[in-house]
């Protein structure tokens, strides 16, 4: 669809719990001037700027008009894209589409949060509908319990088959210097920790923290000449399904959105075998059920099957497909931030620039965003430029 | 820019409170009116973009409280939080990076939120929200400034309003219609000075929709395609003190943009008509002297000149503005709708005469920080 | 489908988001704050390579796009660049109306600084010259400045 583009540079910031020394402006000033430096570019060489986040994470109003000195919009085309734990890879997507459409040929996205400055629970609350789900609905954690006491029923599987999932992700981190969790986190660590809401516990979720991150595209052309390894979009697929939370409850059917928006981007990628042509994958797994129920909705295994497969540490690094050699979402949240790391380091995959978190011989990476109304993104980046 | 034309538009009309509707029965109406406008249904359309904002709507992920009535259900769906404009220009790449047929679809509620508190929020939580800052008090430092470095009287503000409502008299979506004088909004109570009562637009309520298509898809539309000739958006500094706000220069580099895209040379004489989002009186003028249609400082001399009356050789805010209807981010995006009924010849008692090309111009942040200039046109 | 819902009396439910913020200052913001609290002093920052004055002070510069680390004093005095007398009041307000805000380039700045006048609103013009008055109790926030005031006797620049 339009031209083609690849991420040609990437940078975050050192992820932490609280960032006092630096207000968001500032924060969102050091994930850029590190992927300009990542991308041999001065902000001159950009020409348009995507930015989002959370709005009543930091109660900031138009903060594409807020960022701009940070952000480096001055002068320049900015815009602000905003769809909740999504937001990352809709803004990512979003620059995509500057870059394809031909108008841009060098654009930035930013994605960012100070979460240390509220009460997250308290700001996420609101996006339930005031008259109609806010009152039984109290925020991020409830609505994953249920999802994962569905699973566990329908297929058998047990706490601690999810507990590796946090615990693959927390050792993961600590080849990762940016990641905001660096302590490694065992399965009887998260067995033991408090039960937070049935049978999700305090060391399945993630944290929340304050970071940046940002990422330059490129268009066809430009590309090869910023950078030896560009990450070629392949695929970027968008399924945002539902409004009501109450129409999201046949847990039967799976994550529909991942289903689907995996389907779409598989298709656009010509990937026929997700798990033998996926070399990396960086998913959005805000707490370790995720990291069973929805590998089997994004196509890597059968149903029910996912305890198995994770459990044989195939997504383990060194296995068949690792998943998050970045730690993931369990070891750095912030959020607005938080889905584009998905698509920042699989870019950082397919770059060759991981360090100790790199995976040898990736040409296909694959990242997803969550959030909404149990709302999913699929981003599918190669080594290879696409036909 | 390969070719992208608007072949659908909706509106719903602007009320000071449409208690019977939440913000998705709003966004149902026009997003199903602009798929008639446009002869399509659901099914073509393959891309929806949303325009909403969090704070005014007090809810988080505002975009999914429209999901299912924008026509967004499984399909690629995003939100720009911003003015419509900006919306609408995220469609436009859409269409240009490959689907068929984008909706744009934008809401705001002025009845269910505080505006002083929203806009106060727009201003740096450190140094400046304590001050009790927000929109319309900025606005007022603006008018101040731009009178300060010309000369301008505020009667000359006064006569935008007078035009606008006046205009507005021929626009059926229109909230508030008026016929007034100079002297009624010299009169008028005042609110920040030197922006008074009239200078100001109401609080309001309402939602808008445009279909954006590609070549194949606009040439099966019901009626005359409008192509987008020309489109650039551009951003100035935050803190208003770092702005000279008397010379807004973000405009200024965003119109020679859009007009090098559209191939306008000179922009008083090419373009047929104008919408220009002016919530405040003193906006009109100053963005005018931004769109390039006459020098710095001129700006207040139009409308005495007839240059930017209705019978003038360039009339502006023929559909009577934000002045008449305010509904936030849906107001960029009602201007842009006002340009395409104008090139197609449906503005009925508010037509301008023998328009090819119409400009449509929205805003982001305090005292336009960010703005977003549309050519359009009928011929391809 | 539209005729039954003419008998229905539309409802409203009135609520409100109360969700508490704590904003990190950041390290140049708090040195500023501090200034004023401790000091009663007004700090800006100078961009090394346009040499502009920011006040409040920045980290780096917007338009250079680059670190900012060399801190000046700039005056509590100087001149009017715009203002706006207010007649509406709400909540967030520190002082009931009529009050002005004002765009202040403070003697040493490049730009204008955002802040109150609350005296002599009848008097106040576009380049008077104003200088701050602090508060007795200071606390660390923009409003240790109490306000400006008009700088007697009245002289335009």
């Amino acid at each position: 669809m339009g031209r083609r583009v690849a991420i040609v540079g990437t940078g975050q910031t050192y992820h932490k719990s609280h960032r006092p020394d630096v207000t968001s402006k500032e924060m969102i000033y050091e994930a850029v001037t590190a992927a300009l430096a990542d991308a041999e570019l001065a902000i001159r060489d950009i020409d348009a700027i995507v930015i989002g986040n959370m709005d009543h994470f930091e109660s900031i109003n138009y903060v594409d008009a807020y960022s701009v000195e940070g952000s480096g919009a001055f002068m320049k085309p900015i815009m602000k894209v905003t769809t909740g734990g999504t937001t990352g890879t809709t803004v990512a997507i979003a620059a995509y589409y500057h870059v394809a459409s031909g108008l841009f040929d060098r654009v930035m996205a930013i994605g960012f949060e100070k979460n240390s400055e509220s009460d997250t629970t308290g700001a996420i609350i609101t996006c339930s509908d005031a008259i109609w789900d806010r009152f039984s609905y109290s925020g991020a954690i409830p609505s994953l319990a249920t999802e994962a006491t569905a699973y566990m029923e329908k297929y058998g599987a047990t706490q601690e088959d999810a507990a590796l999932i946090g615990e693959r992700d927390r050792n993961h981190a600590l080849n990762n210097p940016y990641a905001h969790l660096q302590k490694p986190l065992t399965v009887a660590d998260i067995m033991g920790s408090p039960m937070l809401a049935y049978p999700i516990k305090l060391g399945d979720i993630c944290p929340r923290s304050d970071g940046a991150c940002a990422c330059i595209m490129a268009a066809d052309g430009i590309a090869q000449k910023l950078t030896r390894k560009p990450a070629w979009f392949k695929a970027a697929s968008v399924r945002h399904t539902y409004t009501w939370f109450g129409d999201s409850t046949d847990y039967n059917k799976g994550l529909v959105s991942l289903q689907r928006a995996s389907k779409e981007a598989y298709d656009q990628a010509g990937i026929t075998n997700p798990v033998e042509e996926i070399d990396v994958a960086e998913l959005y797994l805000p707490y370790t059920w995720a990291g069973l129920k929805w590998i089997e909705d994004i196509g890597f295994c059968g149903p029910g099957k996912a305890a198995r497969f994770v459990g044989d540490r195939n997504t383990h690094m060194g296995g068949k497909l690792p998943i998050n050699p970045s730690g993931g979402v369990i070891s750095t949240n912030c959020i607005g931030a938080t889905a584009l790391l998905r698509v920042a380091e699989a870019a950082i995959q397919i770059m060759g620039k991981g360090g100790k978190r790199q995976v040898p011989d990736v040409k296909n990476a694959l990242a997803t965003g969550f959030g909404g109304c149990f709302w999913s993104d699929v981003v599918i980046l190669s080594s290879e430029r696409p036909a | 820019m390969n070719k992208a034309a608007i072949i659908g538009v909706a509106q719903t009309k602007y009320e000071r409170r449409k208690k019977d509707q939440i913000f998705a029965d709003m966004v149902f109406d026009v997003t199903r009116a602009a798929l008639d406008d446009a002869g399509l249904v659901l099914d073509d359309i393959d891309s929806v973009v949303t325009v909403s904002n969090d704070f005014f709507d007090g809810r988080t992920i505002s975009g999914m409280s429209v999901g299912d009535a924008s026509g967004g259900q499984d399909k690629n769906i995003s939100t720009v939080s911003g003015d419509g404009t900006f919306g609408a220009f995220y469609g436009l790449m859409r269409v240009l990076s490959g689907y068929q047929a984008t909706i744009v679809v934008a809401h705001y509620k002025g009845s269910e939120s505080d505006v002083k508190i929203t806009t106060n929020g727009m201003f740096d939580p450190i140094f400046h929200r304590l001050l009790g800052i927000e929109m319309i008090s900025a606005a007022a430092l603006q008018a101040n400034a731009y009178m300060n470095r010309y000369g301008i009287g505020e009667e000359a503000f006064a006569e935008v309003s007078v035009k606008n409502h006046g205009n507005a008299q021929n626009n059926p979506f229109a909230q508030l219609p008026m016929k007034i004088t100079v002297k009624d909004v010299m009169k008028s109570r005042k609110i920040a000075e030197p922006l008074k009562l009239l200078d100001c637009g109401p609080i309001s309520d309402g939602a808008a929709a445009i279909v954006i298509a590609d070549e194949k898809i606009a040439a099966r539309g019901k009626k005359k395609p409008v192509w987008i000739k020309g489109v650039a958006h551009c951003c100035e500094d935050y803190f208003l003190g770092d702005r000279d706000l008397a010379s807004p220069v973000a405009l200024r580099e965003a119109a020679m943009k859009a007009y090098a895209m559209a191939g306008i040379k000179t922009p008083l004489k090419e373009i047929d008509v104008a919408e220009v989002l002016e919530p405040y009186s003193y906006m009109e003028p100053l963005w005018l002297e931004g769109l390039g249609f006459c020098e710095p400082g001129e700006g207040g001399t139009l409308i005495g000149k007839g240059i930017t009356t209705m019978d003038g050789k360039l009339p502006v805010n023929a559909s009577g503005g934000a002045l008449s209807s305010n509904p936030i981010l849906v107001a960029g995006l009602a201007r842009l709708i006002e340009a395409v009924l104008q090139v197609r010849g449906e503005a009925g008692a508010r037509q301008v005469k023998k328009v090819n090309t119409a400009l449509a111009h929205g805003f982001n942040g305090a005292c336009g920080q960010s703005h977003c200039v549309w050519i359009v046109g009928g011929k391809k | 489908m539209t005729e039954w819902l003419k008998e229905v009396e539309p409802l409203t439910l009135k609520g409100q988001i109360a969700v508490p913020y704590a904003w990190w200052v950041g390290d140049v913001g708090s040195r500023f704050l501090v200034a004023l609290r401790d000091e009663q002093k007004i700090l800006g920052s100078k961009c090394g390579k346009c040499g502009k004055v920011y006040v409040p002070p920045r980290k780096n510069c917007g338009r250079c796009f680059v670190d900012i680390d060399e801190w000046v004093e700039v005056a509590s005095e100087g001149t009017i660049e715009a203002y706006t007398i207010v007649h509406y009041s709400y909540a967030v307000q520190p002082v009931k109306p009529p009050f002005a805000y004002a765009l202040i380039r403070l003697d040493g700045a490049d730009v204008g600084f955002l802040h109150l006048i609350k005296k002599d609103l009848g008097k106040i013009r576009n380049g008077l010259r104003v200088k701050a008055v602090f508060r007795k109790k200071r606390v660390g926030q923009v409003l240790d400045i109490d306000s400006f005031e008009l700088i007697e006797p009245l002289r335009r620049t």
